[in-house]
């Protein structure tokens, strides 16, 4: 139980972030990728702030036993850059770009503008699932 | 706080916003040992992915992210953000989702988990989408694309 708190309330906290940080107006995000033009540095605020806070969690997490609430730590180990990585970032970015929407946001902001939100979430679950269907997952 | 030379940048909220995407983060890998990469998450409440993350834990995160922008709306007494068409939405859409799962997480993953322990791959991750996500914004520009009613 407290386990399923924890990860309602962090994405809640998450969800308040992205809409107060601006990350849920597009506008605001193609302002601040907008460098050689009308350019917005309010997204490198939200950045910093959310790095320099996590940053403090990964100097506690390696003096912990273990979670609070879980049994182990389930952290990502690869150090490998592949032409996958790679590629599916820049593809990423390309996505992020024209809409200034990326999976967070747009799941937050169907709330915000639901139609709108509704198509970008479908759309992303859909590229996802063709992902899949392309590596041969059932 | 007005930011010199940026009359429409909101630093405070912007950095407050961050706070708050960092206590969420660290709150994630701290209270159950997990990265919030939100890409990830989505994608196993939505069974695309096999992971070690329950399901139904996996939708509360997804539910929560809704019920936080609707805590700031009602703060902050309403929101006025402009999106693209439908059609311009989910040609987008596609590309993220495909390209999160091709390159193993997004904004939240690498841009705030991953960049925050120096991971390498999130570091080289999140540089390239930096620039892919600048350059195309540059390329619509340049062509005179308006894509936000």
């Amino acid at each position: 139980m407290p386990r399923q708190l924890t990860i309602f309330g962090s994405g809640i906290l998450f969800g308040a972030g992205l809409t107060l940080g601006g990350m849920t107006d597009p506008k605001r995000v193609r302002g601040f990728l907008d460098l050689f033009g009308n350019w917005d540095p309010t997204l490198a605020f939200v950045m910093g702030g959310a790095v320099l806070v996590m940053a403090v969690a990964w100097i506690v997490q390696p003096r912990l036993a273990r979670p609070l609430f879980a049994d182990a730590f389930s952290i990502p180990t690869r150090r490998d850059l592949s032409p996958k990585l790679i590629g599916g970032a820049a593809l990423f970015g390309i996505g992020w770009g024209i809409a200034g929407l990326c999976p967070g946001p747009g799941i937050a902001a169907l709330v915000i503008e639901p139609i709108s939100a509704a198509i970008f979430v479908s759309a992303m679950l859909a590229g996802m699932f063709l992902v899949r269907l392309v590596e041969g997952g059932a | 706080m007005i930011l010199p030379g940026f009359p429409d940048a909101t630093p405070l909220a912007g950095l407050g916003g961050g706070i708050l995407i960092g206590l969420a983060a660290a709150l994630m890998l701290l209270g159950v040992g997990r990265i919030a990469g939100v890409s990830g998450i989505a994608a196993r409440a939505a069974r695309i992915s096999d992971s070690s993350l329950p399901v139904s834990s996996a939708w509360l995160f997804v539910i929560g992210l809704p019920l936080g922008a609707l805590i700031v709306m009602w703060i902050s007494g309403g929101l006025q953000p402009s999106f693209a068409s439908p059609i311009v939405l989910a040609i987008a859409g596609v590309i993220v989702g495909a390209g999160t799962r091709l390159g193993s997480g997004c904004t939240s993953g690498h841009g705030v988990c991953g960049m925050s322990r120096l991971s390498p791959r999130s570091l080289v991750a999140t540089a390239t989408f930096m620039t892919t996500g600048i350059a195309t914004v540059a390329i619509m520009n340049a062509m005179g694309m308006e894509v936000l009613q």
